[in-house]
């Protein structure tokens, strides 16, 4: 009994019910909502939050209050930069993947520094550094036009690829593997963990703590720029700050994922059924007939709800 | 931690000696800096009017940032703070106008303003105290509940606030600017509030809250009255947007929440809690204000003035964070 328990409470099989039931309710709720077609548009959804948020899990993981908020300002600036390399031809493709994850990497270095060497808080170094990447996307955007995306990007991210699946989905489950491989079977995830749950014990084991730090950082703004990438193929042209609507999604992905934000202790596999969940309940309510005003109301006490079930603190104990 | 208790006091030097005792003076150097900068690039902006001016613009983000100071202090963080003044800010608009913008209808909005900001914190600190959320994931989904009940008030901008109330907020009384009443009743509240017991609890549960539990604070009421004094303090900042801009909108508090946060790290408080000042806070709130100032008056071009600002808060964040580890240390 106490076996089907532990299952049951873990944070990966909650999120699936809650899909499962979501699904369901949706289905019931508008006829059609479940079906093939409509799953894959919620996945390809869910998978641009998901690449932003596997970013955000390993610099949460990291421990020692680790966030990003900048990953919306990379997002936003990652899709400026590939609709201007690439101009709407696909021989830019390459060049604007190179670009974008320079800058994703560039950035999160300089969080990284900031964290490390200057021992900013992460909360305060990347709100800042979100400031100053939307500062510069209005110079960005002053100064060029907001460029095309190339016809493969696009068909890549919308059209089906191999066995009816778009690329994009494909992309999003190697990252998964990829995440879950680096996480559990490599000595620089083991090490993840370690300075999460505790960096003076692994710097004692001998861990090259700031550099695992600044490392994770720069992860995170290149899966934000990766997602940056892939959200210009979605939508065709860049405009104003898409990303910003990622930043705080991201961490209750990751939450729902059941990553504990004190680091240490979580995966990745949670969180991709984190992003689904998320991208399902904002499905349902686009779905269901009822004002701006009520669906914010209703999705915001859903989440408190939702956030009932997984990593509550602990109570105080003497 | 440990290395605090370790450093004898005796041997910490003039400044940090200083700065322990008043920590919230390099963002008042900070300030003073950034006023004189001001005036070199435009002699104008130091006159009495101006400076008014620039004090009513920013009373609400500095009201703002204090009520974020509060739960700061006990080592939470409240990412609602702002959408709570959207929602009184529309409220207290659309109450004040149906009731048909007379001096007993805007006392009466004004004082529900006040119980509804206080619920809204109250909420906020039951779910993040009694229920045991992770403060910056439920504040934000409460922000989203309350940016929700606001559009549900008031679906787009613009229902005008009474004559009486913003001609009051921006005018004089008895020769005075009304913003210095404003200073006034908010120096002795936060006075009066610095004395109390409640402040002290707060630092202690920031500080160090299983030891503040295992003294015998009830550290979960505590935290709630944190979340309620922020609710307070962020209905008060609604007032003065709502006296400012003179009318209501439901999404006008969106980015100050953000500016309130970083208002707070300037001010040399520590995120992690335990150690802060109100004081450093508005000062933080000023800075941010008046580098939105010294970069408009330099003349920077329209396109990178955003950027520069950006790059300034972000010089100024590190400041303060590094300002209020010396002080601690």
């Amino acid at each position: 009994m106490s076996r089907i328990l532990t299952v049951i409470r873990q944070p990966l099989v909650v999120a699936l019910v809650l899909i499962a039931a979501l699904l369901y309710l949706g289905q019931a709720l508008s006829p059609g909502f479940a079906s093939g077609g409509q799953v894959l548009r919620l996945l390809i959804v869910a998978s641009l939050l998901g690449i932003v948020a596997a970013g955000q899990n390993v610099v949460i993981l990291g421990g020692r209050e680790g966030i990003d908020l900048s990953v919306g300002g990379v997002v936003s600036l990652s899709a400026i930069i590939a609709g201007n390399v690439m101009n709407g031809a696909d021989s830019g493709i390459v060049p604007a993947i190179l670009a974008c994850l320079a800058a994703g990497a560039f950035f999160g270095l300089l969080n990284g520094l900031g964290v490390t060497l200057l021992r900013i808080p992460p909360l305060v170094m990347t709100l800042g550094m979100l400031g100053v990447l939307q500062g510069l996307l209005v110079v960005i955007r002053m100064g060029i036009p907001s460029g095309r995306a190339a016809p493969g990007l696009s068909s890549f991210v919308t059209q089906p690829l191999v066995g009816g699946i778009p690329g994009i989905i494909w992309l999003w489950i190697a990252i998964g593997l990829i995440m879950a491989f680096m996480l559990h079977r490599t000595v620089f995830g083991h090490r993840i963990y370690a300075i999460g749950s505790n960096e003076h014990a692994a710097y004692m084991a001998g861990v090259p703590v700031r550099v695992m730090r600044i490392a994770l950082f720069i992860i995170s703004g290149m899966f934000a720029a990766v997602a940056g990438l892939c959200l210009l193929g979605y939508s065709g042209s860049s405009f104003a700050n898409v990303g910003e609507q990622y930043t705080l999604p991201s961490i209750i992905a990751v939450v729902f994922g059941g990553t504990s934000l004190a680091g240490g202790r979580g995966g990745y596999t949670g969180t991709m059924a984190g992003a689904i969940l998320l991208v399902i309940l904002q499905s349902i309510l686009t779905t269901v007939n009822i004002d701006e005003s009520g669906r914010q109301m209703v999705f915001g006490a859903t989440l408190l709800l939702l956030m009932m079930f997984y990593g509550r603190g602990r109570a105080m104990r003497a | 931690m440990a290395e605090i208790t370790i450093t004898p006091r005796a041997r910490a030097g003039g400044i940090r000696k200083l700065l322990e005792r008043y920590p919230f003076l390099p963002a008042l150097l900070i300030v003073v800096g950034l006023l004189l900068l001001n005036g070199v690039f435009s002699p104008n902006s130091l006159s009495y009017r101006s400076l008014t001016g620039l004090l009513s613009t920013y009373m609400a983000l500095i009201l703002l940032a204090i009520a974020q100071t509060y739960v700061v202090y006990a080592g939470d963080i409240d990412l609602s703070a702002g959408s709570i003044l959207s929602l009184v800010n529309v409220a207290i608009v659309v109450l004040m106008e149906r009731w048909g913008g007379g001096g007993g209808a805007v006392l009466l909005a004004l004082a529900l303003g006040l119980l509804l900001g206080l619920a809204c914190g109250l909420l906020n600190g039951i779910v993040v105290a009694a229920l045991r959320l992770q403060a910056i994931v439920a504040t934000f989904a409460t922000s989203i509940f309350f940016t929700g009940f606001a559009l549900y008030i008031l679906p787009v901008a613009g229902t005008p606030a009474p004559a009486l109330f913003w001609r009051t907020y921006g005018g004089r009384l008895l020769g005075v600017p009304f913003a210095f009443y404003i200073l006034a009743a908010l120096t002795a509240v936060l006075l009066v509030l610095s004395r109390t017991r409640l402040v002290t609890q707060l630092l202690a549960v920031g500080d160090d809250q299983q030891a503040a539990y295992q003294t015998g604070l009830p550290v979960v009421p505590i935290r709630i009255k944190g979340y309620l004094l922020c609710g307070l303090f962020s209905a008060l900042a609604a007032f003065c947007i709502t006296g400012d801009t003179a009318s209501g909108d439901p999404l006008v508090g969106g980015k100050m929440t953000l500016y309130s946060v970083a208002a707070v790290v300037l001010g040399g408080s520590a995120l992690s809690g335990g150690w802060g000042t109100v004081v450093g806070s508005a000062l933080g709130a000023l800075t941010i204000g008046l580098i939105n100032s010294v970069v408009f008056f330099m003349g920077t071009p329209s396109e990178w003035q955003n950027f520069v600002q950006g790059f300034a808060i972000l010089v100024v964040l590190m400041a303060g964070v590094l300002a209020g580890r010396r002080a601690r240390a």
